[in-house]
Order: structure tokens, then sequence, then C-alpha cells
């Protein structure tokens, strides 16, 4: 037994390794890499894919996917600068609204999927062409976001001594994931996910609140998308219908490379953290080198998502019990579909 | 008490003909509608030998989707998918555009190399699918990612246009009066049929998507059925990717094909093919692919703007699927039942 807990390991200790290689590679090439302020910009820069893949996280774990995330980064962004600019309402206000927007999307088609057995793929995907068309009904085109109080948001930080700060996106960012921490290893929510991806029918029979939690999944990371689209506002100070484009692939590589199984069941919180870095440092560096093209990019994380998926590939394989039957034996199976 | 049918929709369940009635009576309907409401949706014209019309070109632009949900249905019913056709057709177009302007290769060898290098890409799918057994979704998605990236590496992150009239003859061209995209889908819906329903490939792929273990236990090569049906997604793609570019006289890597993968998927499952493999249904899969087109050729034509078109589109997905759904259609079919009762008179209880 312990060696299979040593198994499950593998993959998350990997990624740490990969990011600190990565890292490391970085920080010899380029003097200015290694410095708290690079640190702190990763936390910040990348704080709505963060948000966006850590919902997402817990998404995969139970088993599922979530295509709708990104429309819903921009639905969100530009409802709160229509409701700021055309009907005067307080930000605080339209962000609650927005939220409340993004989870209730969230919660309908976790409904979808649990009372009418339809396929998370197909319903999240008519979800993301819902939440981006809606987008473009409330205003297609940018809108910016000029408030007194959206502006003062911008100037909140913790100071870290020295010349960093930690801006509120990162904030917010470490936020949500210390709380996604929490609700994953140490709540019944959190073992329920787990029991899901790992087989629905057993938690049935286990007893487990199958279809609420299930729904609750698909709520949280409603809630989590339309975070990460309040977040995306605060950068650009504005709301657009376009905004958000391919996020969900990048929350779901992030997941991917932090060690979590797309089949469900098997992954940490602390993983998709680290997934996100990686992909941070890579397209850093990308940029510190000047010369390299944004494409690289793609293809960096295209061959990093392929080596992981092998990595995962091989040590589920490894795990046979003495008695014959794989501990996954549905690696090969149907998709998680 | 009676106990419950396990299989509420078996009674519809006679073969191709009746699983094509839903996505057909959702095409009849929206033709309906534009026959009474939309003006000059059914008007064809003859200019220069060539038929004009919305229905041609609802026919021409949904070749792309048509043709990649070919390949996707094939895919989708050994019970895999394929995210990466997208990207696939951005590849293929951008290598026809980089061979056709900057070689002198002759035209053959360039279409030769732009479909070859998208059965490559199938097969690459394909070998990590079959051969490492990696879940189709994350296999696919690995080039879904970097496929984007590898045909800005070939156009050099330039936009590529060119002016071989064969090659933009494959987008804009026009044979039998017809566009001669349609002309080629025909002839892909034609080979592909052949090849699945009059030979035994067809059943092996069923075989595979409905009981793997079984089919391998009854000596079906499931690694190879497997490892072919995603060559053969890749080479449509390709094609695809052909008409895409030869389209617009230019190879967009950022653009082309973007999001189509999952246009094609979405006709695939409306057209009567389950997501979770077994039976396949190519004419509903086409019937799929014209139904989305409909849809968005009538959304342009009411003047709404494409923008904001993915919402009605988003509502018949859910629709049609919802229909097709065992669990839907038991709730309504018992609604209907209890209303029936309810409504019949108090003395029908004896019979």
């Amino acid at each position: 037994m312990r060696i299979a807990i040593k198994q499950r390991h593998i993959p998350l200790a990997a990624t740490a390794l990969v990011l600190a290689i990565v890292y490391a590679a970085a920080a010899m090439k380029f003097p200015g890499f290694f410095s708290l302020r690079v640190l702190v910009d990763f936390f910040k820069d990348n704080a709505f894919v963060g948000v966006a893949a850590i919902g997402m996280t817990f998404v995969i774990l139970s088993g599922g996917i979530d295509l709708s995330v990104g429309a819903v980064v921009g639905l969100t962004s530009i409802l709160i600068a229509t409701l700021v600019r055309d009907h005067s309402v307080h930000p605080l206000e339209a962000i609650a609204l927005a939220l409340l927007c993004g989870s209730a999307l969230g919660a309908v088609m976790g409904c979808l999927i649990h009372f009418q057995k339809l396929p998370p793929f197909l319903v999240t995907l008519a979800g993301m062409f819902f939440a981006r068309g809606l987008g473009f009904l409330v205003s297609g085109e940018s809108i910016g976001i000029k408030h007194p109080f959206y502006a003062r948001l911008m100037d909140v930080g913790l100071p870290l001594g020295g010349a960093a700060t930690v801006p509120l996106t990162a904030l917010v960012f470490l936020a949500v994931f210390a709380a996604g921490v929490y609700l994953a290893h140490f709540t019944k929510f959190g073992r329920t996910v787990y029991a899901i991806g790992g087989s629905e029918p057993s938690a049935l029979l286990m007893g487990l609140a199958v279809g609420r939690t299930k729904i609750l999944v698909y709520t949280l990371n409603g809630f989590c998308a339309s975070l990460a689209g309040v977040v995306f506002s605060f950068y650009g100070q504005a709301g657009n219908p376009t905004w958000g484009i391919g996020i969900e692939l990048d929350a779901i590589a992030a997941v991917v490379i932090g060690g979590t199984l797309l089949s469900g069941g098997v992954g940490y919180v602390a993983g998709t953290l680290m997934g996100v870095l990686i992909l941070g440092v890579i397209q850093t560096a990308i940029a510190f080198q000047g010369n390299l093209n944004t494409w690289w990019t793609k293809i960096a994380v295209g061959v990093l998502l392929l080596v992981f998926i092998l990595l995962q590939n091989v040590v589920s394989r490894v795990s046979v019990r003495p008695g014959g039957a794989k501990r996954r034996p549905a690696a090969a199976g149907k998709t998680p579909v | 008490m009676r106990p419950k049918n396990p299989h509420p929709a078996g009674r519809r369940e006679h073969g191709a003909a009746a699983r094509l009635f839903w996505p057909l009576a959702a095409l009849a309907l929206l033709l309906a509608f534009n026959f009474v409401f939309t003006e000059g949706f059914f008007r064809l014209e003859i200019r220069d030998g060539h038929l004009y019309g919305v229905l041609i070109d609802i026919l021409n632009h949904g070749s792309r989707v048509m043709l990649l949900a070919l390949g996707m249905t094939l895919v989708i019913a050994t019970g895999g998918v394929d995210l990466s056709v997208g990207a696939v057709m951005a590849v293929a177009g951008a290598v026809a555009a980089v061979l056709a302007t900057k070689t002198n290769l002759p035209f053959g060898a360039v279409l030769a190399a732009a479909l070859g290098i998208s059965v490559v890409a199938g097969m690459w799918n394909g070998l990590l699918v079959a051969g490492f057994r990696i879940q189709p979704i994350v296999a696919t998605l690995v080039l879904m990612v970097a496929g984007r990236g590898i045909a800005q590496l070939i156009t050099d992150g330039q936009i590529v246009t060119f002016t071989d009239p064969r090659l933009v003859f494959v987008g804009n061209g026009h044979l039998f009066g017809l566009p001669f995209t349609v002309t080629i889908v025909a002839a892909a819906l034609a080979v592909t049929w052949a090849l699945a329903r009059r030979t035994a490939v067809g059943l092996f792929i069923e075989c595979v998507g409905s009981n793997e273990t079984a089919s391998r236990y009854s000596g079906v090569n499931v690694r190879l059925v497997k490892f072919l049906v995603y060559a053969f997604a890749g080479f449509c793609a390709g094609v695809a990717g052909l008409m895409a570019a030869s389209n617009i006289k230019c190879a967009d890597s950022n653009h082309a094909g973007l999001y189509l993968e999952l246009d094609a998927i979405l006709a695939v499952v409306v057209g009567g093919t389950a997501l979770t493999g077994g039976r396949f249904y190519l004419g509903g899969s086409i019937v799929g692919a014209l139904l989305i087109q409909t849809l968005t050729t009538m959304m342009y034509m009411r003047d709404v703007s494409s923008d904001v078109a993915p919402v009605p589109k988003a509502l018949v997905i859910i629709a049609v699927c919802l229909l097709q759904s065992p669990v839907f259609r038991g709730q309504v079919s018992g609604l209907v039942r209890r209303g029936v009762r309810r409504l019949r008179p108090a003395g029908g209880k004896a019979s």
C-alpha cells in the first residue's frame, strides 16, 4: 500500500521537478529572472488562468470537463463594464451580480449533466456558445470601466518589504488557491469529488451525495470562471466580450501538467498551482528571450502536455496489483465526456 | 407494478432511417420557418451556368464541417474524440500555401504533401490513443494546442497568400453547376459510406465502440481499427483545411478551422451517433452539419449579428441533445401518460 501511495505522488513530484528545472534554467539564462519582483509578477500575470484552473481542477477530479470557462470570462467582464457605465451600478454590486450569473450558468449546466445524463463535453460546449453570444448581446464592443473605486482597487496590495508589493489580483489567486486546497482535502465535499471521479457507481453505492456534489462542482467552476473574468477586468480596467478565448485550454493544460488525471479521481490542487506557474515561466522566458516567437509557447506547452500524459500513463500502468487487476483499468476506455 | 422499460427509446430504434428522424425533422422545421419568414431563402438563379442561392451557400459553407464530421463520426463510433482537427486544418493550409508560393513543386506534389502531413498528424493521434492507450480527449488535446504553433512555424507567423489557380479552384471553383466543395463532400461521403458499410470495416468500428474487450476476444484488431480511424480523421481535416485556405486564397494559421472541431463533434452528435461510441450514422452527421450551417446562414439573413448567433445555436444543441436523451424522453412520455390518464373519463378505468 505504501508503494501505491508513493506511485500516486510521482506525477506531482515530476511537476515540482519540472517547475524547478524550468525556473532554474530561466534564472541561469536571464539574470533578472531570479527576483522577488518577477516571482510576484508570475502570480499577478497568471492570476486569471490560475483562478480558472483551480475551478477546473475540481471538475476534472470529478471526471468531467468544462469548456465554457473562457466564454464566461468574457461575459463577466462585459457585464461588469456595462452595469457600471450604463446603469451606474457600484462596481462592487456589479461584481457580485456577475459572480452570481457565472455561478448560475454553472449550476444550470451541472443540472443538465446530472439530471438529464447529458455528456459534460456537449453541455459545457453549449454553455460556451451561450455565454460567448450573450456577452456580445450585452455589448458588441470593448467598454472601459471608469470608476474611482475600480482605479483604487488597482492600488490595493500587500507590501512585501523592498520594492515588491503583492497586488490584488495575485492576492485573489492565492486566496482561491487556499480555498481550493481546503475544499479538496479537508471537507466532505472534496472527498466526495474524489470518490465520484474514482468511480461514480461506487460513490452512489456508498451513499454519497453524488448528484448534489456534481452540480456543486460545476457551480463552483462557474464561480471561479466569473472570478477569473473579474480579475481580467482589473488588468484592462475594461470589459470586452472577445476576452478569454482559449482560457479553458490553458486551464486544462495547467491541470494536466499539474499531475491530475483527466479520467478523474487522482490529483492535487497544489499540482495545478505548479502547472500554472510552469506555463507562466515558459511564457515569460520566451518573452525574455526576445528572438523566439510566441508560437514556440504553444509548441512547448504541447510537448509538456505530451510528456506528462505519457508519464501518467506509465505510472498508472506500473501500478498493477499483485492480483493482476489494474488500478486504473479505464486508462484506455471511454473518454470522460 | 409494470417493470420499467430499460430502453425508453427502444421502440424507435429501427435502424438508420428512424435515427435520422429527429435531425431531419429539426432541419425541415428550420427550412419551413425560413420558407415563410425569410425572404429569398429558397431563391435559386443560374449565372454563367452556375447555380447561386442561399441553399447553395449553405451547402458550400457547410462543406468543411461536413467533411470533418465524416472523419469525426468514425472516431466517435470507436468511443473516442478528435479535438485536433481544427489545428490540423491550419497545418494543411499552411503547408499547401508555403509550398505553392515558395517552391516550384508541381501542383500534385503540393496537394500530396499537405494531405500527407494531415494523415501523419492523424496517425500521431492514433499512435497515442491506440499504441499508448491514452484517453482520446487528452491525446488529441496535445495536437490541438501544439498544432496551431506548428502551422505558425511553417508560415513563419505570416498570413501567406497564393494565386495558383488550381489551388484556388479547390475552394472557389464550380463543377456541374455546383460549387466544387460540394463535389468533394459528395465524393468523400460516397467513399466513406462504401468503405464503412459495404465492407466489414464499419462493423469492426461499431464493435470496438460498443465493447472493446469483447471485440478483442472475437479477434478484431482493436488497435489497428482505432489507429486507422484517427488517420482517416486527419485526412478529412487536411482536405477541409485545403478548402478553407483555398476559399480565402491564403493560409491564416490563427483562424483557419478555429472551433470547427467543436462544430464537427456537434454535427455528429446531432446526427444520432452517441459520444459513448457504438452505432454510427454517416448520413445523420451530414444532416447535423447542414442543420448547424442552416442555422448560421439564417442568422446572417435575419440580420442577427454573427457574434450573437452562438446563443440560439447553444439552445438548439441542448434541445436536440435532450430530444435524443433516453432520460428526457422517459420523463416526457411519463408526463404525457399521466396527462392522458387524467383526461380520461373516470369510467375509463374499467377497461
